[in-house]
């Protein structure tokens, strides 16, 4: 009996492990090209390009939009988006590692947390943050909770300052922090632990000694997941800051939009993309420092 | 001792009448008890510990002597690995579940970094993200030794476990193959000079011939640092090895205390003669007294003579067990004078180089095996086909009369 085309595809499959690797990343990667990486090298073309009247671009090659992004006013912009984004995953790393460490500690509630921490994911961002609106507004829940105690008889102004920017970050993006550290920590081995403590480590000791340290790889992707993202955020800073509160993000999506200045966003973007690719460096360098020192 | 008293060269004749089987022989090392000094250093009265509803051990009491090696040997669940994690502080006894003491003091509620324990975990626990020298080093920083006096501690630790500092020091455990990780453990728990070292299977990772090594390096560390070691194995030849004295553990319960001598020659139940070693297993009525020896009627007929200890009278029911190495192979009907014999059928010659086992099936028993010397199969054949008919025969001494369990 002949093999059917079916067996025959399969069998030359196997004969061919670069093939097969192909078979596999061929969907995905052609996607990623397709809407990744093509848009790059296309804004990449744009950010060199003089602008377009109406929009778009015109042919010919400049630096302009690059030069004009050194302006203190872009650049004091960039600035603050970059403390904001540190702040951020200061403030993220804070409030996640307490929480990563209690649910990666705690045996019966582990799988509820977890799905708790998930769960503000099946709504979506811009709901959520709307709803942060309703929070934060002087007629909202936070402000009549104060005037109706009597701790104030005034409004509090919280929407549209940076502190609302930073809330409603921090909010969007703990959970980022808090899944990869969860996952250094589960892992951890219990032996070390109990080594540590017959070593005569006391449990704060036995914390910044063992488990801290071996949870930096966590850490790490933590603070990259929330630090980029929140480099390029622009949702929130516009909903809960106002144009006062202006992040880069925002900067760039005005000028493919209102200011329809593709090539300077084009530029802006490459610029908050070097930034990114710098942090992610930083990391990594040091992440591959500590894996030589017998990391896996 | 020299030599582990279980292994089976040691305290044999090397022909016994029909030329061939091992033989007991009397010899003083056997009641020797080896205890440096009696003074105890680990102590448990009435020890319980449950979870849940399940007992992991069940009332139980220990003396464990300062200097001695010590070791915890039973199958798993048996409840060995919870009375050491008892001692170490891990886990605490049951509300009203005894006493534990180290150096006389009670510890039921220490934390393990308030007692003065070492310990060696079955899978090294060395922490991955420090080097040799600073895992060595992490007791030491917790007792705020001087950093001079550190760097010297690490090396001298290094040393006594036979690795080379100027080597080894920098290298993270993962750079390391397990028996040099097993050294770099052991040489943490060490540094810091415990006068109680526990050791859970520790050599379980290792291969075989460097299991054998580190067996006669941990005894040699036991004696000459004269920390007491309290050492888990579920590996019996490791515990006869090592152990100074040995407690059986089954069903979370001791079933022996004994020397490694002791507990092989003298087993006094069924469970210990079979987790140590292999034993033959006969069971009979007394039915009388023949001189020094209870005559016993075996339940599938015949009849074998056991020594006349009190205790029994005519209609007792006795189970004994025959260690492979005490019975021998001869013709059937022809036993040498004034041994016990039963008759069977050879089912397999088994050769193991050192030894070959012959198994003899016995009408209605089932199998029992005779370890028999191998004196050179090539030169000096053994006389015994599959199939042929033969007794087997040992001395009514040699035998261990079990207790009920």
């Amino acid at each position: 009996m002949s093999p059917s085309p079916r067996e025959r595809v399969l069998r030359w499959l196997n004969r061919r492990p670069q093939a097969r690797a192909w078979t596999l990343l061929g969907p995905g990667a052609l996607w990623l090209v397709l809407f990744f990486a093509a848009p790059i090298v296309i804004m990449f073309v744009y950010s060199f390009m003089p602008r377009g009247i109406y929009g778009g671009v015109a042919p010919g090659f400049t630096l302009e939009h690059y030069r004009r992004f050194f302006d203190p006013l872009y650049l004091d912009i960039l600035r603050r988006t970059f403390m904001l984004s540190l702040l951020c995953t200061v403030l993220c790393l804070i409030l996640g590692y307490p929480m990563a460490y209690a649910i990666a500690r705690s045996a019966r509630w582990k799988n509820f947390l977890l799905f708790l921490v998930v769960l503000p994911f099946w709504t979506s961002f811009l709901v959520r943050t709307y709803a942060m609106i309703f929070l934060m507004r002087d007629t909202g829940l936070i402000n009549s909770v104060l005037m109706a105690l009597g701790i104030t008889d005034q409004p509090v102004t919280i929407l549209y300052t940076a502190g609302a920017v930073m809330a409603g970050l921090v909010y969007g993006f703990v959970p980022f922090m808090v899944l990869p550290i969860y996952a250094s920590l589960e892992k951890l081995d219990v032996s070390l632990l109990e080594a540590a403590e017959v070593l005569g480590a006391r449990p704060p000791a036995r914390f910044w000694r063992v488990t801290f340290p071996l949870s930096l790889p966590g850490v790490a992707a933590g603070c990259l997941l929330v630090f980029i993202p929140s480099l390029g955020a622009f949702l929130t800073p516009d909903l809960l800051g106002g144009a006062k509160e202006m992040m880069i993000g925002n900067l760039v999506q005005n000028q493919f939009s209102s200011a329809r200045n593709w090539p300077f966003g084009s530029a802006a973007s490459f610029i908050v993309m070097a930034v990114v690719l710098v942090a992610i460096l930083v990391v990594l360098r040091r992440r591959a420092r500590t894996a030589a020192g017998g990391l896996a | 001792m020299a030599t582990p008293p279980g292994s089976k060269s040691l305290g044999h004749k090397g022909r016994g009448p029909c030329g061939w089987a091992y033989r007991r022989e009397y010899s003083a090392f056997v009641h020797v008890r080896t205890h440096p000094s009696p003074e105890p250093v680990a102590q448990l009265t009435r020890v319980s510990k449950s979870y849940g509803d399940v007992r992991a051990i069940d009332k139980i009491s220990l003396e464990i002597y300062r200097g001695e090696f010590f070791s915890l040997l039973g199958p798993s669940g048996c409840g060995k690995t919870t009375t050491l994690r008892l001692l170490a502080g891990f886990e605490e006894p049951d509300a009203d579940g005894g006493e534990i003491r180290l150096q006389g003091e009670l510890v039921n509620d220490k934390r393990p970094y308030q007692r003065q324990v070492g310990m060696v975990f079955q899978n090294y626990a060395l922490f991955p993200h420090l080097t040799v020298e600073r895992n060595i080093a992490f007791g030491l920083v917790e007792r705020h030794t001087p950093r001079g006096e550190i760097a010297d501690r690490v090396r001298r630790a290094l040393q006594m476990v036979r690795l080379d500092p100027a080597v080894f020091g920098r290298r993270f455990p993962s750079q390391l193959s397990g028996g040099q990780r097993q050294r770099v453990a052991l040489a943490r728990a060490l540094v810091l000079e415990p006068p109680v070292l526990l050791l859970d299977e520790p050599l379980g990772a290792i291969d075989l011939k460097l299991r054998k090594e580190m067996q006669l390096e941990l005894k040699a560390l036991n004696k000459q640092l004269g920390t007491t070691f309290i050492y888990v194995t579920h590996d019996q030849e490791e515990a006869l090895t090592m152990s100074d004295r040995i407690a059986v553990m089954d069903q979370a319960r001791v079933a022996q205390l004994g020397t490694p001598a002791e507990i092989y020659e003298n087993p006094r139940t069924a469970f210990v003669a079979k987790f140590i070693g292999e034993s033959n297993f006969l069971e009979g009525r007394v039915v009388g007294r023949v001189d020094a020896w209870w005559e016993v009627e075996w339940v599938h007929g015949g009849r074998f003579r056991i020594p006349g200890q009190d205790g029994l009278a005519p209609g007792s029911v006795v189970r004994i067990a025959v260690r492979p190495e005490w019975m021998d192979i001869c013709r059937p009907g022809a036993p040498p004078a004034g041994e016990n014999s039963l008759a069977g059928t050879i089912r397999e010659v088994i050769y193991l180089g050192e030894t070959i086992h012959v198994l003899v099936t016995l009408p209605g028993a089932g199998d029992v095996t005779v370890a028999v010397r191998n004196e050179g199969q090539l030169i000096k054949p053994l006389p015994w086909k599959r199939g042929e008919a033969a007794a087997v025969s040992w001395l009514p001494e040699d035998c261990q009369i079990l207790e009920a369990e």
